[in-house]
């Protein structure tokens, strides 16, 4: 019979350390329920927590915000349906593909008090994913390039994306481990385009990544700033944001994109189906457009801001850096991402992995 | 009567098993067994024979061999010399082998590399002595050397475990019976520690051949496993029906390679048919 | 090699020592530097700026930094604690089973230990947005269900070295089942459940994987704050609050280890 004392305790026990549990669960749910919270997802370390704070004193709105390392991550999380997001930046591309399966909800964006801010030629390009731009606002862009160490490589050199495949800085050589930006240096040595999806074109791109690929010391996902800080290779491919990092803490660090041209990545806010409160949801992006909050987001995120009054109030000496403010040439030389079939995606998802099989 | 009440003790986990361990294992398989529009297939399972899955999958399992026997080798020695110091608290023992792990394994790994880069600390003391410098990152040396360090610990707790458990009456007695050192050893404490060796290896092998963080952190992106075949499937292109698939495959795999290493456990000691 | 006292040499005594201090050093020589970097007046972990105890203020003062700490230690030892208990009646319930139903217990014990993480994550996930909202709950039953296997692997081989009969003598002897668990079985797999609730500990710490799918909005711990930080920096208060936390756990360690309980497995033994 006392087995079932000892059963009984135990259960007690586990339902306790339940409770106390729910109770921290219940706490999370009140909030939610007095229906003044906006859920915020963004990528990790891509706002200045002090902007929130202002934005709650300012609305009284509770903000719950959330984090992301890769916007994959994002994409599976969000399409599980795992949690009701009212607000989300992310890249382009996978915005692109939300707004195609019908996740991104129309607004009138041009009704922000403070969306004259927004630079006009930016908006331009974002039409490339957001024909007018009705689904999405630009938070921070910028280009992907070379970062390269100036006592290794001349400026010359990384002009062409071909210094990427010279012998000479073999085990020197830093890639992206990120199929579409890994291509795109192949991609545009051949004359396509980033968003070609003809096999051929693709097989031709892989044949010169194979080459390439006894030569590259390693394909990162993250850490490329500290790696080059630290001097461990002659160049990388990075995005330009990455490389004004690098550059902060490296003086011999210089950033480039090549004269065949790159990508240009836009990270946008858009509003998801979930959203349960559009209104304050717009009020927070009309608030990010803020010149006072764009230039305290500038200062910590150090991408560049699509605001224009926050470009024109930088130092000379940093509007010029090509690291942080890409200027109109490589604006022109640049492609934005567009979103590629699934199929397409699992094929070159699939060369990729050839490429890497090889050890 | 009593041993059917005390077999009740595993209730709560009967239901934590149903709720929480085959209902997503069912997910899984269903994800791997059918496609998006809901039709039977066997092409996911299918997916591992090709080239470059069975490639990553060699490659996983030479490194994961290769991981288990340098732990084997290197935690044997260890678990004997921790046994002879006759420490009375064993929990004692297995805290300073965790410990480690309460730094995170990122914070840890990405020190590693700190330790061992081209400019790294290593290669600074090497060159101060004359030495030439070395390049072990981004190598599947480096995944391995990443792996032995994250799971070591797995290989010396069980087998210091099972020593501990020895009585010294066998060694003594194997002593006046004239066995000399090395036979006591092969003829008496390896086989009371088969059990210990037999749990290490499958606690070893198993993460070692599932990893994907290890070799995309230190092996530069360079060393393609299966795992992370699995997570990019996953991750980057959004198939999981060939994700689950592979994962299903890999599960079977390792199963079966359980069953194997098993069947080495004569004494029965583990006395079950997977552990 | 073979450490044996009886062969007594000095030479092997220096070997071993020499030999365990170098897998010392293998095992801690990442925290060292660790340690380091949380001293260090840099924002990037590559770059040595100096001396400085700044982020170990800061951690303290930064509200998101606080507040994952705070839900990783509540995760972690309401996770830790119950996995134990279910972990621990679960290998007591499986020792007397017969072969057949231990080996499915044994079976689908193996299961989250040979998933990778991320497919363990994601298909925890699938099931939970079917019946409950994401949140602190989900995050605790994930970090259960992956932490019993460990549990139940530690105490199960401690219950099958334990004499069966002295339990089942002292009932009828007249002890009460509870009595009897307490006064013989108890003694027998402590150090079995202590070890176990230690590596449900520490499994739960280091988790990012499965805790990021299972995760609600605004719940947040060290290591999923952490890998969102990868690509822009780590930042070092993280560094420190490693630090503290890890000699906190050092000195606990050390204290009980100082004042040993009367009830040490090895005298226990030898009753």
């Amino acid at each position: 019979m006392k087995n079932k004392l000892i059963v009984l305790g135990l259960v007690g026990a586990f339902i306790v350390s339940c409770f106390s549990a729910c109770a921290q669960d219940g706490e999370t749910q009140d909030n939610a329920s007095s229906g003044k919270t906006l859920t915020v997802l963004n990528y990790g370390k891509y706002i200045e927590e002090e902007a929130l704070r202002q934005f709650e004193a300012k609305t009284g709105i509770d903000v719950k915000y959330e984090e992301y390392e890769s916007p994959e991550e994002m994409y599976t999380k969000y399409k599980a349906g795992a949690i009701d997001y009212d607000v989300i930046c992310t890249s382009e591309y996978i915005i692109q593909k939300l707004i195609e399966e019908g996740e991104v909800l129309e607004q009138d964006y041009s009704s922000l008090s403070n969306y004259g801010n927004l630079d006009k030629d930016i908006l331009e390009l974002a039409q490339s994913y957001d024909p007018e731009n009705r689904y999405t606002v630009p938070y921070f862009y910028g280009t992907l390039g070379i970062c390269y160490d100036t006592t290794k490589v001349s400026e010359e050199e990384v002009s062409s994306w071909n210094c990427l495949w010279d012998t000479a800085h073999k085990n020197e050589i830093i890639m992206m481990n990120s199929v579409r930006d890994s291509f795109t240096p192949a991609l545009k040595l051949l004359g396509h385009s980033l968003n070609d999806t003809d096999d051929n074109h693709l097989k031709e791109a892989l044949n010169l990544l194979d080459k390439q690929f006894p030569i590259v010391y390693a394909y990162f996902v993250d850490e490329i700033g500290d790696e080059m800080i630290s001097g461990n290779a002659h160049m990388a491919l990075v995005y330009s944001g990455e490389a004004a990092y690098a550059m902060d803490y490296n003086e011999n660090l210089a950033y480039c994109v090549p004269k065949e041209g790159s990508n240009l990545w836009v990270d946008s806010w858009f509003i998801p189906k979930t959203c349960k409160n559009q209104q304050a949801a717009m009020q927070f992006i009309d608030f990010l457009c803020d010149e006072e909050i764009g230039m305290l987001n500038f200062d910590y995120v150090y991408y560049a801001s699509p605001l224009t009054p926050v470009v024109e109030a930088l130092d000379e000496e940093i509007r010029n850096n090509e690291a942080i403010i890409p200027s109109k040439e490589s604006l022109e030389k640049c492609e934005v991402y567009t979103a590629i079939s699934d199929e397409k995606t699992a094929y070159l998802n699939y060369l990729w992995q050839v490429l890497k099989s090889q050890l | 009567m009593n041993k059917l009440k005390s077999q009740f003790l595993a209730g709560p986990y009967l239901v934590w098993i149903i709720g929480f361990i085959i209902l997503p294992l069912a997910m899984i398989l269903y994800y791997s067994f059918f496609n998006e529009d809901g039709s039977f297939t066997l092409e996911n399972i299918a997916t591992i024979t090709d080239p470059v899955n069975l490639k990553a999958m060699g490659l996983s399992l030479e490194l994961g061999v290769a991981c288990t026997v340098i732990c084997l080798l290197l935690a044997y020695p260890l678990a004997m010399i921790l046994n002879n110091l006759q420490i009375k608290n064993q929990s004692f023992v297995v805290f300073i082998f965790m410990l480690p792990m309460w730094m995170n394994f990122m914070l840890r790994i990405l020190a590693w590399k700190l330790l061992l880069n081209k400019n790294g600390v290593l290669n600074t003391l090497l060159m101060g002595i004359g030495l030439e410098p070395v390049t072990i990152l981004n190598t599947p040396a480096a995944v391995v050397f990443g792996m032995v360090y994250d799971y070591l610990p797995f290989m010396i707790l069980p087998i210091y475990n099972s020593m501990a458990r020895i009585k010294k009456d066998y060694i003594e007695a194997a002593h006046d019976l004239g066995a000399n050192s090395i036979t006591t050893f092969f003829k008496v404490i390896v086989p009371l520690t088969v059990s210990g060796i037999i749990s290490g290896i499958v606690m070893v092998f198993v993460p070692a051949l599932t990893s994907f963080a290890v070799s995309e952190l230190l092996g530069g992106g360079k060393v393609l496993l299966i795992g992370n075949i699995i997570e990019e499937s996953f991750m980057q292109g959004m198939q999981w029906n060939v994700g689950s698939g592979l994962s299903f495959v890999l599960m079977v795999f390792v199963m079966i390679s359980m069953a194997i290493t098993n069947a080495f456990d004569k004494d029965g000691e583990g006395g079950t048919a997977v552990w | 090699m073979v450490g044996n006292k009886s062969v007594g040499a000095k030479a092997t005594n220096i070997l071993s020592k020499a030999y365990m201090g170098l897998i010392f050093l293998f095992l801690y020589l990442p925290i060292f530097v660790l340690i380091i970097l949380s001293f260090n007046d840099s924002k990037t972990r590559v770059e040595w700026g100096g001396f400085t105890l700044k982020w170990y203020v800061e951690c303290f003062t930064s509200e998101t930094i606080m507040s994952a700490f705070a839900t990783t230690l509540q995760i972690t030892l309401i996770s830790a604690v119950v996995s134990t208990i279910i972990g621990t009646m679960a290998a007591m319930g499986i020792s007397k089973m017969r072969r057949n139903s231990r080996t499915f217990y044994l079976g689908a014990t193996n299961i989250p230990l040979l998933n990778a993480d991320i497919v363990t994550g994601i298909s925890m996930m699938l099931l939970f947005v079917k019946f409950m909202d994401l949140g602190f709950v989900t995050v605790l039953i994930a970090h259960i269900t992956f932490s019993i296997p460990y549990v139940i692997l530690n105490v199960l081989p401690k219950l099958k070295a334990a004499n069966q009969s002295t339990y089942e003598a002292a009932l009828d002897l007249g002890a009460s089942p509870l009595y009897a668990f307490y006064k013989v079985t108890w003694p027998e797999i402590r150090s079995g459940v202590f070890s176990g609730f230690l590596m449900a500990v520490t499994m739960s710490l280091d988790d990012f994987s499965i805790t990021y799918f299972t995760k609600g909005a605004g719940v947040n711990t060290l290591s999923t704050m952490l890998y969102t930080e990868l690509r822009k920096g780590i930042k070092p208060e993280l560094y420190a609050l490693s630090t503290i936390l890890f000699f906190t756990v050092l000195i606990l360690l050390l204290a009980v280890n100082y004042h040993p309980t009367k009830k040490t497995t090895a005298k226990v033994e030898r009753v």
